[in-house]
């Protein structure tokens, strides 16, 4: 099966016209003084979705997290949580939590009071309590801490305390801002998975807020790219990747090539782009880009393929010279300067530890990619 | 590098490693003095007179100068060192003890200082918490309000509360005029007024630390306390009031402690009629001119306070280190 | 994120300045009354001010008062830094415990005590009572703020700054003159102002340190306020009061004027 589907495959409620929406943002405004930090911005996240909202700082992307938490309202605009309007309900009555980028535990209560906060609000009774706060303390493998105060902990595991408050009320939604943020790379890559089976075994809907695309990709089913308090795309992780839909995007997810240009004729999704200076690029991705219109080709760098001669029998190739050479280990990134100035960035996979005749720095190289491997962006 | 370069520059790091080791010593040396220079005057200027006060509070009134006996010394040799140490006697203390004023005036203290420490908390913690709230580019201006009186004189700030608080005084005139009161209030020469006195005097003892340790309270732990389910009132006494608690503590110490011994607010707004062991103090001196007693008193209300002292001493190591 | 400020907030803000003020400004406003009755207006006069400055007494005091607190400001402020860097720099000496305890005991130790205490100590060494006796007491009390004041500068003080300078080859004292002073300056000054107006306001220590001649402007205003409130004392502390303030704002201003040229040059230079 062809697909640029997600990994979930029988989970898709956003393709299924049926679905109710569990939260709706609709056309939210939020805005600081003079600052529009949310523009007359609208989303839909569907129940037990993991769902990121990716972008730069500042971008507002924190704000929508705060709007839906109640730390802020709306300028304009309505919040929906399960069909009711959070217009005016405080914090402290809404059914979801946040778990805090700083995390915000309580630094004079210990581990257990800690998680048990939120249910003591509720009048729970103690012995519930009791058990609820094992049963999480369990969650996050943190029994014998339970006696600890906060800056008794190392990083991982405040961040899992965290984690365990936020997720005891057993709320409709929780709310991660940047959750990882503050943990080291390699603690960061075992915790996605751990908050992707958290996820799962409680079946809740998470948003998470991050700034960390590697992050959004790994974890989400989809992502809001969000831009200047704007949504820009919503997708699933592959579709953000594989089918940007605008340069910023494309620009934004991962790294990529990009030539400006006409298309030059087309027909039926195949066409040709005129990127000047003598380069033509055959595309069979053009969509419904009609001729004489401005574009953008973007290609990713793992598609590009580079050698020291023309591939025979390839549609699209150019030839220039290795002027940077980056050697990562799983791949080697190379610099090729087009005849015309214009810089490609080319990646290969080591997959052999040995190279026979590897390219180096000013050799005459020629990139080449397939008719199917780029896209073309009209925003 | 031509041989005569390398000569010169290998005898130029000679002289330099020569000069580092006699620098060194020197460096040695300077640093101790920064130890020993404050370390020696504070000894001799804080820590002796100590000494000296509690050396005096045992011997006995005399009509002299100095105008108590015996006066220590060597003059006599060692042997009427000795015998100038019998004559020392516990005799102030009993004295202190068995008469109702004095125990009275300590007694009193405590809890004039004791109850002066709450009102102040109740009138700082308000201003403090409002100033750790206030727009972030306002709070430097507002800081500096509060400290500004401070730097006004603390007599003339105690003398400014006469003119209001007389019986026909400035409040009393407001009050008679707007008709709350048909008889003018006697505060002045009351206890009430020596409230008053330390609460304003020392306001910005309690708001200062109050404000230092609200304000770099991280405001997400109230934002994730509203966020589990805890309505603003009660998230106040769960999480803000407990975690200013070290500003509570300092500000508390810096209130109680000096106002115990306070002299010039009784002296000035408390009148005749009230007893302060402060104001006991001073007249002993320099009415009665008993210097053992009034030292004696000394020695007592140091002891009375040394616990707090050092409760405060511990308060103020713990900050700084919280601050590295 | 920041907080909401409430109209609750906003209240007890207001409330609390009303009374830290209006004390002083009424003090200021009755000391220009033509009245002799200090709380009956009478009309706006300055009538007192100039028989202040015909007041020998006065004069005199003020003038004792403010050599005592330029000398003892400036003493205290050497020994005082000196203090800090040893509560900072030395962690572990023999007897540190002991020291910080005499640095920090002064700030709250009832006036009445450290008073009686050095006057004993200075009848005991046999020096005259006077202009040395106090200033020696002021230094003494004082030094501790200063000690306070920049030692809490001294801590947030970035090390790196030290070590760099002494990485570029310069030695520990000359690290201190070209590095560390010049940064923890401000923290100096303002230390040296806290301890000037300590000393300037002075009652207790001063009564029981000074002698015949060398009584201060506090000694002075206390002696006459006992006898009763009067115009003139209030123009004495409305002058008193102006001084301060005025030196209070101008350090303050030139601070934040330092401080807004700083971020200016920062914009500028972040623009290139």
């Amino acid at each position: 099966m062809k697909s640029l589907g997600s990994i979930r495959r029988d989970f898709a409620p956003w393709n299924d016209p049926n679905a109710k929406p569990y939260i709706q943002f609709d056309k939210a405004t939020k805005k600081f003084g003079d600052f529009t930090a949310v523009n007359n911005l609208s989303l839909t996240i569907f129940e037990r979705e993991f769902f990121a909202l990716l972008g730069a700082s500042g971008c507002g992307k924190s704000t929508l997290l705060r709007m839906l938490a109640g730390f802020e309202e709306p300028t304009a605009g309505r919040i929906l949580l399960d069909g009711q309007d959070l217009r005016g309900i405080p914090p402290y009555r809404r059914p979801v939590n946040m778990m805090f980028q700083s995390y915000a535990l309580f630094p004079h209560m210990t581990v257990e009071n800690n998680i048990a906060f939120g249910l003591k609000q509720d009048g729970m009774p103690k012995p519930e309590i009791a058990a609820r706060v094992g049963e999480m303390l369990k969650l996050v493998k943190l029994e014998q801490f339970a006696k600890r105060k906060p800056h008794q902990l190392s990083g991982g595991q405040r961040q899992r305390v965290a984690l365990a408050r936020s997720v005891a009320k057993r709320p409709k939604v929780l709310l991660l801002d940047e959750p990882l943020g503050a943990l080291d790379k390699k603690l960061r890559e075992e915790t996605q998975f751990e908050l992707m089976d958290l996820q799962q075994s409680l079946g809740l809907t998470f948003v998470v807020v991050t700034h960390d695309q590697e992050e959004a990709m790994t974890m989400a089913d989809r992502i809001a790219i969000i831009d200047k308090g704007e949504v820009m795309q919503v997708a699933t992780p592959a579709e953000v990747y594989e089918a940007p839909g605008s340069r910023f995007v494309a620009g934004f997810v991962g790294n990529v090539n990009m030539f400006e240009g006409k298309i030059a004729h087309g027909e039926a999704g195949a066409a040709s782009i005129d990127a000047g200076n003598g380069i033509t690029i055959r595309t069979e991705n053009a969509g419904d880009a009609a001729t004489g219109a401005t574009v953008a080709f973007a290609i990713r760098p793992e598609k590009i393929k580079i050698s020291s001669t023309r591939p025979a029998g390839a549609v699209n190739a150019i030839e220039g010279e290795v002027y940077d050479i980056a050697y990562l280990g799983d791949m080697t990134v190379y610099h090729v300067r087009l005849d015309d100035g214009h810089v490609v960035r080319a990646s290969t996979m080591n997959a052999a530890r040995i190279t026979e005749d590897p390219l180096s720095w000013n050799d005459r190289a020629w990139v080449s990619f397939r008719p199917d491997a780029g896209v073309v962006l009209t925003r | 590098m031509s041989n005569a370069a390398v000569t010169a520059a290998a005898s130029s790091r000679a002289a330099a490693a020569g000069k580092s080791a006699l620098a060194r010593l020197g460096e040695a040396f300077v640093g101790r003095l920064v130890i020993i220079i404050p370390y020696l005057w504070l000894v001799f200027f804080f820590l002796i007179p100590f000494v000296i006060v509690f050396k005096i509070s045992l011997s006995q009134t005399a009509i002299a100068i100095p105008p108590y006996t015996p006066v220590l010394g060597f003059g006599d040799g060692l042997s009427g060192f000795v015998a100038q140490l019998r004559q020392l006697s516990i005799d102030n203390y009993v004295w202190l003890t068995q008469d109702a004023l004095y125990v009275n005036a300590y007694v009193t203290s405590v809890i004039v200082a004791a109850i002066s420490t709450v009102l102040t908390l109740l009138v700082g913690y308000p201003i403090a918490y409002g100033m750790a709230r206030a727009p972030a580019m306002l709070r430097p201006t507002l800081l500096m309000l509060v400290i500004l009186p401070f730097w006004t004189s603390f007599l003339i700030r105690v003398y400014a509360w006469i003119g209001i608080l007389k019986p026909e005084g400035l409040l009393n005139q407001l009050l008679l005029a707007t008709g709350v009161i048909s008889q003018p209030l006697i505060i002045l020469n009351t206890y009430t007024a020596i409230f008053i006195g330390i609460v304003y005097s020392y306001l910005p003892f309690m708001v200062l630390p109050l404000y230092s340790s609200l304000e770099k309270m991280d405001y997400s732990l109230i934002e994730a306390a509203k966020d589990l389910g805890c309505p603003p009132t009660s998230a106040f006494w769960k999480i803000t009031f407990p975690l200013s608690l070290p500003g509570v503590i300092a500000g508390c110490l810096l209130v109680f402690i000096p106002a115990v011994g306070e002299f010039v607010i009784p002296d000035l707004l408390g009148g005749s009629q009230t007893l302060m062991i402060g104001k006991t103090l001073w007249n002993e001196f320099f009415a009665n001119r008993d210097w053992p007693v009034s030292s004696a008193v000394a020695v007592i209300l140091l002891l009375l306070l040394i616990v707090p002292i050092m409760l405060f001493q511990r308060a103020q190591a713990r900050a700084q280190e919280q601050d590295k | 994120m920041t907080p909401t400020w409430s109209r609750f907030n906003i209240a007890s803000i207001v409330l609390g300045f009303a009374f830290l003020y209006l004390p002083i400004v009424l003090l200021v406003v009755f000391s220009f009354n033509e009245s002799k009755l200090v709380t009956v207006w009478g009309g706006f006069s300055t009538k007192w001010y100039v028989s202040l400055f015909h007041n020998q007494g006065l004069m005199d005091a003020t003038w004792v008062t403010a050599r005592v607190a330029v000398i003892s400001a400036t003493v205290a402020t050497v020994l005082g830094t000196l203090a800090a860097l040893t509560l900072t720099r030395y962690t572990r000496f023999k007897g540190r415990m002991l020291f910080s305890g005499m640095v920090f005991a002064p700030l709250v130790m009832p006036e009445v005590i450290t008073g009686l205490s050095l006057l004993l100590l200075f009848v005991a060494i046999g020096l005259d009572r006077g202009f040395l006796t106090v200033t020696l007491a002021h230094i003494t009390l004082t030094m501790c703020f200063v000690a306070v004041v920049v030692q809490s500068r001294l801590i947030t003080l970035d090390r790196s700054l030290e070590e760099a300078a002494m990485d570029l080859g310069a030695p520990p004292v000359k690290t201190f003159f070209q590095i560390t002073l010049p940064v923890i300056m401000p923290a100096i000054v303002s230390g040296w102002m806290l301890a000037f107006t300590l000393s300037l306001d002075d009652l207790v220590i001063a009564s029981f340190t000074s002698g015949p001649g060398a009584t201060t402007l506090p000694m002075k205003i206390y002696s006459q306020v006992r006898l009763g409130v009067t115009p003139e004392i209030n123009a004495a502390c409305t002058i008193l009061i102006a001084v301060v303030a005025v030196g209070v704002i101008i350090a303050s201003l030139a601070n934040k004027r330092r401080e807004a040229q700083r971020q200016r040059d920062e914009q500028t230079a972040q623009r290139g």
